[in-house]
């Protein structure tokens, strides 16, 4: 693995109004690494994601993005080289596809058939036919599709760096499978560092390389989905949060009652 | 020719004045309207506060009537153009076009803002974290969201504006911007039912057509078809263009005439044109003017020459509640208009029109009337009528306190109805004006006012500070001086007014007008 990580926190603090949201959070995220973050609503994750691309300033203690402190950084350009997916997608309804797609290109100063080229690409990937898709609206599309949009909308300028707040949360859960496979892979194709939020143990079980656990604000635990789920428990694994153990109950509980049902079946 | 035809045909040969001039005040109006009201919706969106008193303000001026609005511009920028000239010495004309176009643009902003700031405000959230999340700045997330967003509910809200104030610019004729609406004031004032027609018809197809070219380009940027948006922007050029064109506004005649908007002063107005064009000076009115603006613009060199009264400048501008003799009066006012303004009296025309006490002939003979004084023996068992403002008027408490009247009733009513109401036995007495073509119409006497109780109002030639050594001007309407007296007066008041007959318009009343002067004169000869 790489020396310096693609992002690093290094004792960050976040406090709105008096109210903590995040105290003291340390945790670091190498390249072409995959970390999910889980907790509870209001355990401070979506704040965690907005310190990354400088829509939130650290209260306390600094945030690392590819070595620059964010706050020393310009949140604009920050932003352009850095890929968001949102939960709520949010497509530009006036705007096609294609435009959608290349919109940060465009606020690069692409050119118009440099930007075309790269949306097409960018179609393909996330398996969209161009010739069908690239001149629809956002309201021609299936929810899933749009996801697809909003995943290529995210990666046109090349980003190194994929942020994703619960972006399958919204999806029925066959499209939710097929897209989280096929971002997977993207992400491992293309090299990405990505950071996704969920509140799904069981996805980020099987997407993630590395999960977060917050709560109240507080990193609780930060290891591999195989430790967390107690797989190999050795002596340098640290004892595991109560709450961190319930967590990582759901996946083995479905797992397991999965297996019963497989095995026990006529077949 | 047809009545009819000839109507409409000098109603088209207007159109281009008209048309031309109801163009560039609303569509001046409208874009100063858009171009505030977006920044203040764009500030708003952001400020609940702000927004909050902007919108109520700018319902308050909504509910202001618009004619109100228009004559409530004008002397405000009296004052401004006052104090620009004294504290910048730049000067401004504070007729016409700039209050009219500050009005009209008020009037527009409420549709423009309130939509423009429900249009920013209804734009879904996760769409606007998406622009800031793509890395756009704060002027992006404008140019290429919000403001595309909004688009539709602010064209609506433009739509809206456009229509009222094409229709509301037909009322900045009174403050001496032509428009449409000086079909619609000369028409009413003279009788002329086919010029109110098409003043409100054209007025109406304007707003159609230039509501239909916003929609088109409303639809074309919405359903992103260039050629639409295209086409309804080229209408909108078109029009514009057109109305600014100097062939077809034509560069204005050297003299203009004023006329108030009443049909004496629109008849007094067409005969001084057309003497001025006999005598071979290009001149052209300037109609429907109020009258307190009337007097400002020609001693503003606005206009050059129109006709007026003693009594209203001795009342409205030196402000003297007594009554003096017919010379004095004319004197004072001479002079006062000479040394306070510039202005030249050119002379008296020969006739009053004041008002005056009249009765039924055979009513008089009956009763013994000659004057009022008479009258103040019998009034407590007559009844008087007057228009709506004269009993709350310094001269009826002139008359009144003159002579001691008390009537058993007093009645107010339309003009129209108080002369047919007294030759029917109705009323007794009514107060009328000296000039009015109905005390002949309806065999009504005017009675004496021996103890000048009533302020004399002299109808007087004037012009302008700038035509003063106007030779060619002064020897063109010398000849009116002193050659219209109260009864030809009266009569083409008559010939003006609808009887049995139709009305017969302006231009018509006015050259019989001349001929009958001629006429005389050939006689006294």
């Amino acid at each position: 693995m790489s020396a310096s990580p693609v992002i690093s926190f290094m004792e960050v603090g976040k406090s709105f109004d008096g109210s903590r949201t995040l105290d003291d959070v340390s945790f670091a995220v190498r390249e072409r690494e995959f970390v999910a973050v889980v907790g509870p609503s209001g355990a401070g994750k979506t704040t965690l994601l907005r310190l990354i691309n400088g829509l939130a300033e650290p209260s306390k203690g600094s945030v690392r993005v590819e070595g620059e402190d964010v706050r020393a950084a310009d949140p604009i350009a920050l932003r352009r080289r850095i890929g968001y997916v949102f939960q709520n997608i949010g497509l530009f309804p006036h705007m096609t596809v294609a435009e959608n797609i290349a919109i940060t290109p465009r606020l690069l100063g692409w050119d118009a058939a440099t930007r075309a080229a790269r949306a097409d690409e960018l179609l393909g990937l996330v398996r969209l036919d161009p010739q069908r898709y690239r001149n629809r609206f956002p309201h021609q599309l299936s929810g899933g599709e749009r996801q697809r949009v909003g995943i290529a909308r995210a990666l046109a300028a090349r980003p190194r760096i994929m942020l994703m707040d619960e972006p399958f949360g919204a999806l029925d859960p066959l499209t939710r499978d097929a897209l989280s496979h096929d971002f997977r892979e993207l992400h491992d194709a293309l090299g990405l560092a990505t950071v996704m939020i969920t509140h799904d143990a069981l996805e980020a079980v099987l997407m993630a390389d590395r999960i977060l656990v917050l709560r109240d604000g507080k990193l609780i635990a930060d290891a591999t989905p195989r430790a967390l789920l107690g797989a190999d428990s050795g002596p340098r694994t640290p004892p595991l949060d109560p709450y961190v153990r319930e967590l990582m109950q759901t996946p083995r509980r479905q797992a397991e009652r999965l297996q019963h049902l497989t095995a026990g079946g006529p077949g | 020719m047809s009545e009819f035809d000839q109507r409409l045909a000098e109603a088209l040969a207007r159109l281009p004045e008209y048309l031309g001039g109801h163009v560039r005040v609303s569509m001046t109006a409208l874009a100063l309207g858009i171009a505030v009201s977006i920044p203040l919706a764009l500030i708003s969106v952001r400020r609940p506060a702000f927004r909050a008193i902007v919108l109520a303000l700018s319902g308050v001026v909504q509910t202001i009537p618009g004619l109100a609005l228009l004559a409530l511009f004008y002397p405000l920028l009296l004052g401004l153009a006052a104090l620009s000239q004294r504290a910048l010495g730049l000067s401004f004309s504070a007729l016409g076009f700039v209050p009219a176009v500050l009005a009209l643009a008020l009037y527009s902003l409420l549709p423009v803002l309130r939509n423009a700031v429900t249009g920013l405000g209804g734009i879904d959230p996760a769409v606007e974290e998406a622009a800031v999340g793509v890395g756009m700045t704060r002027r992006q997330t404008l140019w290429l969201v919000e403001l595309p967003l909004a688009l539709p509910v602010v064209m609506a809200g433009v739509r809206t504006a456009a229509v009222w104030v094409i229709g509301t610019a037909t009322l900045s004729t009174p403050i001496g911007q032509p428009s449409l609406g000086n079909y619609i004031f000369a028409g009413l004032q003279t009788q002329n039912w086919v010029f109110v027609l098409f003043g409100c018809v054209a007025a109406a197809l304007l707003a159609l057509v230039f509501d239909q070219l916003l929609a088109l380009i409303e639809t074309g940027l919405q359903t992103r078809r260039r050629l639409r948006t295209a086409l309804g922007g080229a209408g909108i050029a078109l029009i514009v263009i057109g109305a600014l064109v100097p062939g077809w506004s034509r560069s204005p005649p050297r003299y203009l005439v004023g006329a108030k908007t009443f049909s004496e002063s629109y008849i007094l107005a067409t005969l001084i044109e057309q003497r001025l064009s006999a005598a071979g000076l290009a001149a052209a009115r300037r109609e429907g003017l109020g009258s307190s603006v009337i007097l400002e613009a020609l001693a503003g060199n606005e206009i050059d020459v129109y006709v007026d009264y003693t009594g209203t400048i001795w009342a409205n501008q030196l402000h003297r509640e007594d009554v003096k003799p017919r010379d004095e009066v004319m004197a004072a006012v001479t002079a006062w208009l000479k040394e306070q303004r510039g202005i030249t009296v050119l002379g008296g025309l020969g006739f009053e029109n004041a008002y005056a006490l009249a009765v039924p002939k055979r009513r008089a003979e009956a009763l013994g009337l000659r004057s009022i004084a008479d009258l103040a023996r019998v009034a407590p068992r007559l009844t008087i009528a007057a228009d709506y403002e004269f009993f709350s008027r310094p001269e009826w408490a002139a008359i009144r306190d003159t002579y001691g009247l008390a009537f058993r009733n007093q009645r107010e009513m339309q003009p129209e109805f108080m002369y047919p109401a007294a030759a029917a036995g109705d009323v007794d007495v009514v107060a009328a004006y000296t000039s009015e073509g109905r005390i002949a119409q309806y065999d009504l006497v005017v009675l004496d006012d021996l103890k000048h109780a009533i302020p004399p109002y002299d109808a007087i030639l004037l012009a302008a500070p700038r035509d003063a050594q106007d030779r060619g001007l002064v020897d063109a309407l010398q000849p009116l001086v002193g050659a219209i007296d109260v009864s030809l007066m009266r009569a083409a008041n008559l010939r003006a007014t609808a009887g049995r007959e139709a009305a017969a318009s302006p231009e018509t009343v006015a050259r019989w007008l001349w001929e009958e002067i001629e006429r005389r004169k050939a006689q006294t000869k």
